[in-house]
């Protein structure tokens, strides 16, 4: 299966660049993400819990890095087992370009799935792929965008509901409660 | 004679009620106290090298009681192949190693590379995701032509490439028929495919192993076609277990159509792991699983030509096919492409000069077997679709062709150029009842009706004639079977007179319990209610082949024709000591023993019990009982035949095409029930229809297969299927077994798909798409449509 899409986001290329490559911004983004640990140089340990068709599974997989030229391309291989549901690998070139809003961010995939989920559900790869790749980048975006002031206010209005609720139950206020708000990568390294 | 109960009744299927009722007796319903449940972790990559397979983490589990893999069957043997074919050079075909589970290399998917049995499914199920497989992927081999280029990967290292063998049939015509082709008037070629199908018999197979301590004796339970044939594969072959402590049972079967005549892994994994942990095991696939490890079937590539003279009569046919075998040999997969092929492209003409050559190639796919039919569909197939392209080409009728062509009654018996010899038939006979039932003189103004709709009707015809009966034992020896390929059956009359019938045919849903108690009654004169028919249990059969092929009435029948026969002999020697007459004076009529000339007679129960208590009885020449067992060798093969029409509406904007009528007429010589013989042909009809229009197994360029579900692999449902008109009026009995009957089994599925797709063409030609001469099956809507668009 291939993939060829590009997104505009409204970051500047090292923003997306430093994020894209975050394990922690990937844990955020990646739908059904248990966990994702290490760095560019050794590659990533993930564990994915996903329904592809009728097949649940969780992959445990790795993630390579390769090509890097930092803040312009790089290749990303990696392979996901599912047990007995079967396997999902593949690769994808990814370009950084600078355009007047941000980043262009271009991706070519080439991806193949086998076992069960190839054998159930090969005619909904394409579209299960394309939902993960939107789902990924509506959070991507959120992540390193900028919020709005409205999306701020609203933000600050949930957290002050959410905070009265909890208040009222009698539970510990805790500042951040794991639900990240817009704009959180940008503002954690200080954008 | 009791026509309600005797030849030529439509007695209804005495094992319907229960089938029907859900009290039908299924290996899945067995259940053992103890007894472990298996779970089969498979392939999930084409090609690879199995590296390491880790099953410690996965023993440890809850439930396990062991985890099974290659290692553990070091000291038995692989799965056997039942016939070695030998090729056109006098060499026999390569034959690789079929280990129980994936040793060294995965081949296909689906390949079991580990057996996990615990307490319950679930734990086995759980464990199963606990072992760590280490494979190196290797790229596939898929493309049956790819696979055969020098330096192509290879599917099985120790061989010295994919090709299986290179046959070629009849190999000294190979030059004549080269030659009629230089000198011929007219010289057709036709390039086409016959799709790669899935049995899917409504049950999955099944299989549980069983093991008595004290007396060493294995038992199985297994979805099988052929007991017998299962307990001598694996019990010589694979575990070397000798038959008296090897008992195989296949109870009710829901179906085979050829998938489960094999000997599978599966069986000997529980049967081996039964003994070794003194528990029963047992194993049930799953339908996911059942798409990558039952037997699939057809799988030819073939290019097809036909040699006419100026008056367009049939002078030499050649043929070019490469068969896909996949990743291992499968019990009878080289016979299926060879003798069960090359043998019936004559069909039903007199062509002079025929050679056949077949390249059997290995794949990493699942392996490739008989389905329905089995060579004979791929013969009749081809031979049918460029007829039809002939007759196109030449400007001349299509079903004039054929009868131009036909072998005529006064012909037989016909020695084809192709070994068998043909007993008897009628083919203007079927092709005129064909033309009746069809309406085809109304044809031309139901096709103006259609026009005015804006649809294109289209009227397809195809004859065809298949070798049944299979098979004689001392031919199918020369020809490579590992087997032999006679009935038996044993006919046991209890003492007051109801009899037993132990048969070595299996009934999967032909309705022997039904059709074998008429032939008994017939022959007797009793009551059928008084017939009992026992099968697919060695421990009381005897050794007898199984049912596929169409063979069992004609063969299986024949035995216990012959056992029952017996019987008789022996009933008259006791009526003529009862009576006091001469044997010779005894006749036997409506169940009753009577001195010719007189009204002196004794019925059949007086018989019976004298013979078990025999009082007043001739013990000083004659034993006591009555039971007799009879084998049956058929001296040759039967040779049903028939003409199908198939007409068609193709909706040129959709390119779906929609069956308007299908008619059969069939000779299959004597017919013993004709409700059940007409079943046999809708059940045939909707697999050889579905296999045209709906039906393809599709794998990845991966290996991946993609059709791996109901999804995908378009099963014909009621509404893609028309009413049937079948007739079986036509009658040349078989000259060589005592019923005269021929077999019905396969005959839907083989003269089926060549009507349908000949309509299609017919239909496009007819509505000015002169350019289409051929579709590829399944003829699906994107194909119909491409075809029409392509130009």
């Amino acid at each position: 299966m291939k993939l060829s899409d590009s997104r505009d986001i409204a970051a500047a290329p090292e923003v997306v660049w430093s994020a894209i490559l975050d394990p922690e911004v990937l844990h955020q983004c990646i739908p059904g993400c248990q966990s994702m640990t290490g760095t560019v140089e050794d590659g990533f340990e993930a564990v994915v819990k996903q329904k592809v068709g009728p097949v649940s599974a969780t992959f445990t997989g790795h993630v390579s890095f390769s090509d890097v030229v930092p803040g312009q391309s790089l290749s990303i291989t990696g392979e996901g087992k599912g047990g007995v549901a079967g396997f999902a690998k593949g690769g994808a070139a990814v370009t950084f370009e600078p355009i007047p809003e941000g980043t262009r961010l271009t991706y070519d995939v080439d991806a193949s799935v086998g076992g069960k989920i190839a054998q159930l559900g090969s005619r909904i790869v394409d579209s299960f792929t394309k939902k993960m790749a939107d789902e990924f980048f509506a959070r991507f975006q959120d992540a390193v965008e900028p919020a709005t002031e409205e999306e701020l206010a609203a933000a600050a209005a949930a957290e002050a509901a959410a905070a009265a609720e909890a208040e009222a139950l009698g539970e510990e206020v805790v500042a951040d409660s794991g639900d990240h708000k817009k704009g959180w990568f940008r503002r954690m390294i200080g954008g | 004679m009791p026509k309600d109960g005797g030849i030529g009744a439509s007695v209804k299927r005495r094992e319907d009620v229960r089938f029907l009722t859900g009290k039908g007796r299924y290996t899945d319903d067995i259940n053992i106290r103890g007894q472990l449940y298996a779970f089969f972790l498979r392939s999930d990559v084409a090609h690879g090298k199995l590296k390491a397979v880790h099953t410690a983490a996965a023993a440890a589990m809850p439930g396990v009681v062991q985890v099974f893999t290659a290692a553990d069957f070091a000291a038995v043997g692989g799965i056997p192949c039942g016939w070695q074919v030998t090729d056109r050079f006098g060499k026999v075909m390569q034959e690789p190693k079929h280990p129980v589970l994936a040793d060294g290399k995965v081949r296909h998917v689906g390949d079991p590379i580990a057996m996990v049995v615990a307490e319950t499914l679930d734990q086995a199920r759980d464990a199963a995701e606990a072992i760590d497989v280490e494979i190196d992927e290797l790229p596939p081999v898929l493309n049956m032509k790819d696979a055969l280029k020098d330096g192509a990967p290879k599917v099985h290292d120790e061989l010295t490439s994919n090709l299986c063998y290179d046959w070629g049939f009849v190999e000294e015509n190979r030059e004549a028929v080269a030659k009629a082709f230089e000198g011929a008037a007219h010289h057709i070629t036709l390039e086409l495919r016959n799709n790669r199908l899935i049995a899917n018999p409504m049950e999955p197979r099944v299989a549980v192993g069983d093991y008595e301590d004290h007396s060493g004796m294995h038992t199985l339970y297994t979805t099988s076609q052929n007991p017998h044939v299962i307990r001598l594969l694996m019990g010589a072959f694979v575990l070397g277990i000798p038959e008296s402590k090897l008992r195989v049972v296949a109870p009710d079967v829901g179906g085979g159509f050829g998938s489960k005549i094999y000997h599978y892994a599966e069986e000997a994994a529980v049967t081996f792991a039964a003994k070794m942990l003194k528990r029963p095991v047992k194993w049930t696939c799953s339908r996911s699983e059942a798409f990558i490890s039952d037997a699939q079937g057809r799988d030819h590539l073939t290019k097809m030509e036909l040699a006419l003279d100026k008056d367009h009569n049939f002078l030499a046919i050649r043929t070019e096919t490469h068969a896909n075998m996949g990743a291992y040999l499968s019990t009878f997969a080289p016979s299926i492409p060879t003798w069960l092929h090359g043998t019936l492209m004559a069909g039903n003409y007199k062509t002079p000069l025929i050679y056949v050559n077949v390249k059997a190639v290995f794949t990493n796919t699942v392996p490739v077997d008989a389905y329905r039919g089995a060579g004979r569909p791929e013969a009749t197939y081809q031979l049918e679709r460029i007829i039809d392209l002939a007759a196109r080409q030449l400007g001349v009728d299509p079903i004039e062709l054929r009868r131009k062509n036909f072998i005529t009654p006064d012909q037989f018996p016909y020695q084809t150029p192709v070994a068998v010899v043909y007993d008897t038939g009628n083919y203007q006979a079927t092709m005129d009842k064909l033309l009746e039932l069809s309406d085809h003189a109304g044809f031309a103004k139901r096709l103006e009706e259609s026009k005015k709709r804006g649809k294109l009707r289209g009227f397809g015809i195809a004859h065809y004639i298949e070798a049944c009966g299979i098979a004689p034992s001392n031919l199918v020896g020369q020809l490579g079977a590992r087997a032999g390929l006679y009935e038996s059956a044993t006919v046991r009359v209890n003492a007051t007179g109801s009899i037993t019938v132990f048969t070595g045919s299996h009934s999967h849903g032909q309705g022997h319990e039904t059709s074998f108690a008429q032939v008994i009654s017939e022959m007797i004169g009793i009551d059928s209610a008084q017939v009992e028919i026992v099968h697919g249990d060695t421990s009381n059969t005897p050794m007898g082949m199984g049912t596929y092929g169409s063979r069992s009435l004609a063969v299986g029948g024949s035995a216990m024709v012959k056992a029952t026969n017996k019987i008789i002999n022996k009933a008259k020697k006791i009526a003529a000591h009862l009576l006091e007459a001469s044997e010779a004076d005894i006749e036997l009529k409506d169940g009753k023993f009577t001195v010719a000339g007189t009204d002196k007679s004794k019925t059949w129960v007086d018989i019976t019990l004298a013979a078990y208590v025999p009082h007043n009885y001739p013990l000083e020449s004659l034993e006591p009982g009555l039971e007799e067992t009879a084998f049956y060798d058929p001296s040759n093969f039967t040779y049903p035949a028939g003409a199908y029409g198939c007409e068609v509406e193709v909706d040129p904007e959709t390119g779906k095409v929609t069956i308007l009528a299908f008619t059969a007429a069939d000779d299959f010589g004597n017919v013993v029930n004709p409700m059940i013989v007409e079943g046999q042909v809708h059940g045939g009809l909707a697999q050889g229809i579905g296999q045209a229009l709906l039906e393809n197994c599709v794998f990845d360029e991966n290996g991946q297969l993609l059709s791996g579900s109901f999804m995908d692999y378009a099963m014909p449902r009621a509404d893609d299927l028309p009413f049937y008109k079948v007739d079986h009026s036509c009658v040349t009995p078989c000259t060589h077994n005592p019923l005269g009957v021929k077999g019905c089994g396969e005959a839907g599925a083989i003269g089926s798909p060549p009507a349908v797709v000949n309509a299609v063409i017919d239909a496009l030609q007819r509505g000015g798409h002169t350019h289409v001469t051929h579709i590829d099956m399944p003829v699906s809507p994107a194909r119909v449509w491409a075809a029409i668009n392509n130009r």
